[in-house]
């Protein structure tokens, strides 16, 4: 490898600072004993036991969870199905028309985005609560689950399916044995980043949820609005762990360093 | 009675012509190559024949039974890819019992067999491997016990010895050919390498933009090349072109000025005089010195390349027109080749060249 030179070096740490040190503060003070956010008073875990006492920020926590859990599970199931057909469906009528719509949502504005939802819930007559909320997570997380899976599923060799089902192996047979396995930690990353996508979100769910179901960026945002106490420091490194987590686990398994059942690249 | 036909199949994609009305019988038991350059369609027609693609007209008929509007996964046909194509999470043994498994065939049935293909292909002992834990010549024949293990009717090769080096190849082939002879299976090797489809195959079809240009044993093929293509592309042919100029006792003459005079060749049919001819000769045909050949010409020789069991010499004529001879290497003290800038005299026999017309 060619040593870098000074400069490009220090212009890495200014950006690496500009990014992180914010969360580096953020995460210290979270365990700053005293009441205000910006004077530091000694260590302490005493926001953390706040939060565990604090029952709404923990029904929050709940929601999170779960809408995260199934709209990543309906955003896998339909973000593989679209992979499959722009992968190995081949040319037919529409096919680039399909192709932007299920890449559209990538790049159109949340807040757009959410809007449009919240009017056709409003249309459709259906009361918005967690229903709405998975549905509107799971519809912009499936278009990340497609990039994922189909970057992968155009990699893998063709041939390698056809040998399957010149062995007597039908499609679906083909797909679950064969196609599936290859594609798995794909699949898995796929899934991870639905899920934080889902835990991460505020904008869209503002729109699309009821009053039963508020998810946990709802409710720091709307705390933070009367003020903020470290207790926001102490869920939101949480939040930022959990996310850390998720994504490291993500491209450990995308790269194959933890066993996500294949080895895929090395045939 | 056939056992694989073909009858004038045709498949283009999006407009391009990929196979044009071919016409093949191929007999049960013999191993037929399906040999021409890249592009030509051999593989769009193994691809038809495996399933993976759809004729636009024309019939496949398998023993007796019409299999276009068959499925892959229903012809009782297995291809071995030229990638190989293995399932990368499944081990040796997982591999081979994946045709069988589709059978639904008995536990101790499938494991009877994938040990016996094993040993075949003589890879005892790697049940357990993954692909990616193989080299390139045990892969290679893994893909191939993965092809035999449901003892399909006809087997497909796809370039099936391309990625292995030279001399793997070369004991390949003898192994494939013994393995043939052990099951009398029917095998169609694709391939675009000449000395290949000559070893291996009872038959072959030379294929040229998606038709068949000739088919023939290999030996027919070689020695009676049905147009100027099939003689340039299977060997090297040393090529005079010109116009029949008569015709008596069963030698043309034909009037060639790359020669620069009549090249006397033996041909059955007739020809009207002034039709457009071409005499092809192999290199080994060649002679140096013409006493006793029906034709000879003064050349100079311009380069001399030794190749072990033969030296190429490459020869000029008076005309400009450029001879290639392959001369074999008897004696150890190489005597016999010539050296770069001599006259020589060069001759072969009327009998020992082709005529051709197309």
């Amino acid at each position: 490898m060619r040593r870098a030179g000074i400069l490009p070096t220090l212009l890495l740490l200014a950006g690496f600072a500009l990014l992180y040190l914010p969360i580096v503060a953020l995460v210290v003070y979270s365990f700053n004993d005293g009441r205000l956010v910006s004077v530091w008073s000694g260590w302490s875990l005493r926001w953390y036991r706040a939060l565990w006492d604090n029952r709404q920020m923990l029904d929050s926590a709940a929601v999170t969870l779960k809408a995260g859990f199934v709209s990543a599970t309906l955003a896998l199931v339909a973000g593989t199905l679209a992979a499959i057909v722009l992968a190995r469906a081949g040319r037919f009528a529409g096919r680039s028309g399909f192709a932007g719509l299920v890449y559209l949502p990538l790049v159109m504005p949340e807040i757009v985005l959410g809007l449009s939802l919240l009017l056709l819930f409003v249309e459709l007559d259906l009361d918005r609560g967690f229903a709405t909320l998975v549905l509107g997570h799971a519809g912009f997380s499936a278009a990340f689950v497609a990039v994922v899976v189909h970057s992968r599923l155009v990699a893998v060799d063709r041939s390698i399916e056809e040998a399957a089902m010149d062995l007597g192996a039908p499609p679906l047979k083909t797909f679950l044995w064969i196609t599936a396995p290859m594609i798995a930690p794909s699949m898995v990353a796929a899934w991870l980043l639905a899920f934080t996508l889902s835990l991460d979100d505020l904008v869209i769910a503002s729109f699309v949820t009821g009053p039963g179901a508020t998810t946990l960026p709802m409710r720091v945002y709307s705390q933070v609005r009367l003020g903020v106490t470290p207790e926001i420091n102490a869920i939101s490194t949480l939040f930022v762990a959990a996310v850390a987590l998720v994504i490291l686990t993500a491209s450990l398994v995308n790269k194959g360093l933890i066993p996500g059942r294949s080895n895929g690249d090395s045939a | 009675m056939t056992f694989l036909s073909l009858r004038n199949v045709a498949k283009s994609f999006g407009g391009v012509t990929a196979v044009d009305g071919v016409s093949l019988d191929i007999e049960r038991g013999e191993i037929f190559a399906l040999l021409g350059p890249s592009g030509c369609g051999k593989t769009t027609l193994l691809r038809l024949v495996a399933g993976f693609e759809q004729p636009d007209a024309g019939a496949i008929r398998l023993d007796g039974q019409d299999i276009a509007p068959l499925p892959p996964y229903r012809r009782p046909v297995n291809m071995m890819f030229q990638s190989y194509a293995l399932f990368p999470h499944m081990t040796v043994a997982g591999n081979i019992a994946f045709g069988l498994k589709q059978d639904r065939l008995p536990a101790g049935e499938i494991g009877a067999r994938v040990a016996e293909v094993l040993k075949l292909v003589r890879l005892e002992g790697l049940e357990a491997r993954k692909p990616h834990q193989l080299s390139g010549g045990q892969r290679q024949r893994v893909a191939l016990a993965r092809a035999l293990a449901k003892r399909p009717k006809l087997v497909l090769l796809d370039e099936p010895l391309a990625a292995l080096d030279r001399k793997l190849r070369e004991e390949t082939q003898f192994e494939l050919l013994a393995i043939h002879r052990r099951l009398s299976l029917t095998f169609v090797i694709v391939t675009h390498d000449q000395e290949e489809a000559m070893t291996l195959a009872q038959r072959m079809a030379v294929m040229d933009r998606g038709r068949v240009a000739q088919v023939g044993a290999p030996r027919d093929v070689y020695e009676h090349p049905a147009s100027r293509f099939v003689a340039g592309f299977i060997g090297t042919a040393n090529l005079f072109e010109g116009t029949v100029a008569g015709q008596d006792n069963g030698l043309v003459r034909v009037q060639s000025p790359a020669a620069g005079c009549a090249v006397a060749v033996r041909h059955a049919g007739t020809l009207s005089a002034g039709t457009a001819a071409c005499v092809a000769v192999r290199p080994e045909k060649l002679r140096l010195g013409d006493a006793g050949c029906d034709n000879g010409f003064a050349a100079t020789v311009e380069e001399v390349a030794f190749r072990g069991e033969a030296t190429l010499c490459r020869a000029r004529l008076a005309t400009g027109h450029a001879l290639t001879l392959s001369l074999p290497n008897r004696a150890r003290a190489g005597g016999d080749a010539p050296r770069a800038g001599a006259a020589v005299r060069i001759g072969f026999a009327a009998d020992d060249a082709v005529l051709l017309t197309s």
